[in-house]
């Protein structure tokens, strides 16, 4: 008897999973303003709009990404401190589970992963141009030439500027009318902001005491 | 009747352990090269395969689970509005903005999940549950059964919620937020043409040194701050009052001053970009050092007058960072420039979320780099008396005290939240919780606890917000960690917590990342709630395990809140009697404290009504009185005295 209560409730149970319920939807106003009640055929979920700025970002984000990535490979056979090393783990962690979030970001969206062609066009050799704070080729060049406590500091630098440049980026997106309306797109873009502000406090921490 | 659901879940934990064989983890990214220094404090161990977590089945409304120490009673899925369009009624997206940036057409963005469930508050018999699309009132009378009462359309992000008495106070943050709660975001002036990207800079140009931007233009209807809604008709709330703030409000804090019953206070939390003041007056951002009346670097607080909250109105932003004797307001930085073109602006200057506990006058700021202590006794002026900083914290999240206010607990969001950071490639001490104690003032680092079982690629997971659940005698968390399902902590000995029970959902899909899992879970009146991101609203109740015991699930029941805002942390106090004294007796017996003798004639005394009971009672709380300073931990000590203080009362009682 008790086991076929049971197995009743439990199909019962698994049933309220499809149903959902459904109540009376209401829309404030502003402040003195009525409420007023919306038809549930209208209530549907507006669709998150998408600007050209957002998707940009989105592009250029990624290549900015890249080079973090590039320069951790290169910390772990030039660098010497072990919290360095630690730090940059979570650097690329980060900065590869981002770029994958935003190539499917964009793709589900029918965007391209790297800008339109004629955004980077009249960059030498038709690559992607530099994204702000990312360290120019010589600059990576004089990195990939160091090693130890010389690797660690022009690292630290390094990576504060990059991660800088990132900062600039989530502002200039913000200050592009329409940008950022995507509730998706608002939350990745101020997480990056606060990711990376809070790492570059670590950074100038750690540059201040291998000094 | 009860008896019956009881037995039920057990059939139903059985039913549900089928399901483990089926699940996959996704390939899981390459792993470090070089493993993480091991953390200077305690860390708890990752489970090991046989984990019941691992290897659940996906799915959206079908998906595995496992649980210990509690059980599932309802899910409710999110209704209309909140819930991912039914096909055909969603709108394809104006053909404004998409144009000259390669790809296809538009197509409309995925929502499959719907709006995000967010955080939530509760009132008497009612639940409310914030979404970045509005809130959804429930009423709890029967949890098991619980019902969807009013759906409020009001998008804005993230929605956070709090209430006090007749008052709903709502966040909102995002760029499409309206003072009128409409869902049609902000247009863009007529003939607005969005302009240019920014050209690349040179090679070399140092970063933070881009020309004067050129502000978008402003809205006047467009709304981030904290909105208040009048809720004495629930089926009809009214916004009575939209205070605005220059980064918007992404969490809020109701702040209730023992002293002042004609107010309520709001913190402010704000983390997002620092308005125009063409749009907003005395907006401005930047650096303190050039600009001193920057919005960065501060909280809001609002003034709410109960009997005109359409007065409410931010009258102080404190500067809780600011630097004790040169006053300067990004304080917590003491390293000073370092050249080589370095930027200065990069320090904490902004508080993501904050848990005031005012029976100890005290908040925890969960600050961005930093976790900070507050002296809220004039709560209009919070004072910053102590800061913590962590190399292997990303970013301070939120935080709750010990109820008796000797430890703290902050959070760390690495990832923001949609990322997978539960991996058995990530650290058990990153994306973490770090138990602090906590003495006259000051903070310490005692260990890291992170939810223990290994999730796949495709589940976002990190710490994230939970409530203490009232069992006497321990410091016991109910902890959200996104899709990483929720995690029971005890956290008593602060050097060495433990979980101690859980439920988890296999990933929302197995093959991509989907935003979902557990928000905010809450324990409120004998059940835990659970604001699930993409499932719906969940309900719980505690169920004894090898941690747990009946007794001590029972004393937590002896606990009742008429209202609950989590981060406006309540004193939790138990009533003197022998359901409470049982959870006791069951502690010492766990531990090993006392002998089984001693134990069996306290379980018989706490069941005595008689005058003769009485005094076994107070010769047995003697005892327990005389042997609590020798207990082998402090919290065995603790609880022989609380037995004992229980065993007295009785005792007097009946004399």
């Amino acid at each position: 008897m008790a086991i076929r209560v049971a197995f009743f409730v439990t199909l019962a149970l698994g049933a309220t999973v499809a149903w959902g319920q459904s109540a009376p939807i209401v829309q404030p106003g502003a402040p003195g303003t009525a409420t007023t009640t919306v038809a549930p055929a209208k209530a549907a979920l507006a669709v998150p709009k998408v600007a050209d700025a957002d998707v940009v970002f989105m592009q250029g984000m990624i290549h900015h990404h890249s080079q973090a990535v590039e320069m951790v490979d290169l910390l772990r056979t030039r660098g010497k401190s072990k919290d360095l090393l630690a730090l940059g783990e979570r650097i690329t962690i980060s900065q590869s589970d981002e770029m994958r979030f935003m190539k499917e970001w964009l793709m589900e969206r029918g965007k391209p992963v790297t800008m339109a062609h004629d955004h980077a066009a009249h960059m030498a050799g038709g690559g992607m141009p530099l994204m702000p704070g990312m360290l120019t080729s010589a600059q990576m060049a004089t990195l990939a030439a160091a090693k130890g406590a010389a690797f660690d500091r022009l690292f630290l630098t390094g990576m504060i500027q990059h991660h800088t440049g990132a900062l600039d980026m989530v502002d200039d997106l913000f200050d592009i009318p329409g940008a950022g309306q995507d509730p998706v797109m608002f939350d990745f873009a101020t997480d990056i902001d606060n990711t990376q502000r809070a790492e570059i406090e670590i950074m100038r921490r750690m540059l201040k005491e291998i000094r | 009747m009860k008896r019956t659901l009881t037995q039920l879940g057990g059939g139903l934990a059985l039913a549900l352990s089928f399901s483990v064989s089926y699940g996959q983890a996704p390939t899981a990214p390459a792993k470090p090269v070089t493993p993480p220094r091991p953390p200077s404090v305690y860390s708890n161990p990752r489970s090991d395969a046989s984990d019941p977590r691992i290897g659940l089945k996906a799915g959206l409304h079908d998906a595995g689970e496992a649980a210990s120490g509690m059980e599932k009673i309802a899910t409710l899925p999110k209704p209309k509005g909140f819930a991912p369009g039914d096909p055909g009624t969603t709108t394809a997206p104006p053909p404004t903005e998409q144009q000259g940036v390669g790809g296809e057409a538009p197509r409309t963005p995925p929502q499959q999940y719907g709006s995000a469930n967010t955080d939530l508050a509760f009132s008497g018999n009612h639940l409310f549950v914030g979404n970045y699309n509005g809130i959804n009132f429930y009423d709890i009378d029967n949890p098991g059964k619980v019902k969807l009462m009013t759906s409020v359309l009001c998008p804005g992000g993230q929605g956070d919620v709090s209430v006090y008495g007749k008052l709903l106070f709502m966040s909102a943050e995002a760029m499409n937020g309206r003072i009128d709660c409409g869902g049609q975001g902000i247009a863009l002036p007529e003939g607005y043409k969005p302009p240019p990207p920014p050209p690349p800079a040179p090679e070399g140009t140092p970063a933070g040194t881009r020309p004067p931007r050129r502000p978008p233009p402003p809205s006047p209807d467009r709304f981030r701050g904290v909105r208040i809604f009048d809720i004495s008709d629930l089926a009809k709330p009214k916004q009575v009052a939209t205070v605005q703030s220059c980064r918007g409000s992404h969490t809020h804090t109701l702040v209730v001053d023992p002293n002042d019953k004609e107010n309520v206070y709001i913190y402010i939390s704000g983390t997002g970009p620092v308005r125009q003041p063409e749009e907003l007056a005395a907006c401005s951002a930047g650096d303190p050092d050039k600009n001193p009346e920057t919005a960065l670097f501060r909280i809001d607080i609002v003034k709410v007058p109960l009997a005109h909250p359409e007065l409410a109105k931010i009258v102080s932003s404190p500067r809780i960072f600011s630097d004790e004797k040169t006053g300067a307001a990004n304080g917590l930085w003491k390293g000073g420039t370092h050249g080589e073109g370095l930027q200065t602006t990069s320090q904490t200057d902004k508080c993501h979320d904050i848990t005031v506990y005012a029976a100890i006058g005290l908040a925890a700021g969960a600050c961005s780099g930093n976790g900070i202590l507050l002296d809220i006794k004039d709560p209009k002026n919070p004072k910053r008396i102590d800061v913590v900083s962590d190399p292997n914290y990303a970013f301070w999240h939120s935080a709750n005290f010990s109820n008796d206010g000797t430890k703290v607990l902050f959070t760390d969001e690495w990832g923001g939240g949609a990322q997978p950071r539960c991996r058995a490639t990530d650290p058990m001490h990153w994306g973490a919780d770090a138990i602090f104690t906590l003495d006259k003032g000051k903070m310490k680092l005692a260990s890291y606890y992170k939810m223990p079982a290994a999730q796949t690629d495709t589940e976002n997971c990190v710490a994230h917000n939970g409530s203490l659940v009232p069992i006497p005698g321990r410091d016991i968390l109910v902890q959200s960690w996104y899709q990483g399902g929720i995690s029971l902590l005890d956290f008593t000995d602060a050097s060495h917590p433990m979980e101690v029970g859980y439920f988890d959902r296999g990933p929302i899909d197995a093959t991509k990342r989907g935003m979902g899992g557990q928000w905010s879970t809450y324990w409120y009146n004998g059940y835990i709630y659970g604001a699930e991101i993409a499932r719906g609203v969940d309900v719980f109740k505690l169920k004894p395990n090898k941690y747990l015991t009946q007794n001590e699930i029972d004393a937590s029941n002896q606990v009742h809140f008429d209202e609950l805002n989590v981060q406006n942390q309540p004193k939790i106090v138990w009533p003197q009697n022998a359901i409470v004294g049982r959870a006791y007796v069951d502690q010492l017996e766990r531990s090993g404290a006392l002998p089984a003798a001693r134990i069996t004639a306290l379980m018989t005394a706490l069941a005595g009504t008689d005058k003769k009971s009485a005094g076994q009672q107070v010769g047995l709380a003697k005892g327990l009185t005389k042997d609590a300073g020798s207990a082998k931990s402090t919290a065995d000590g603790q609880r022989m005295r609380a037995l004992a203080g229980i065993l007295n009362t009785l005792g007097a009682a009946r004399r």
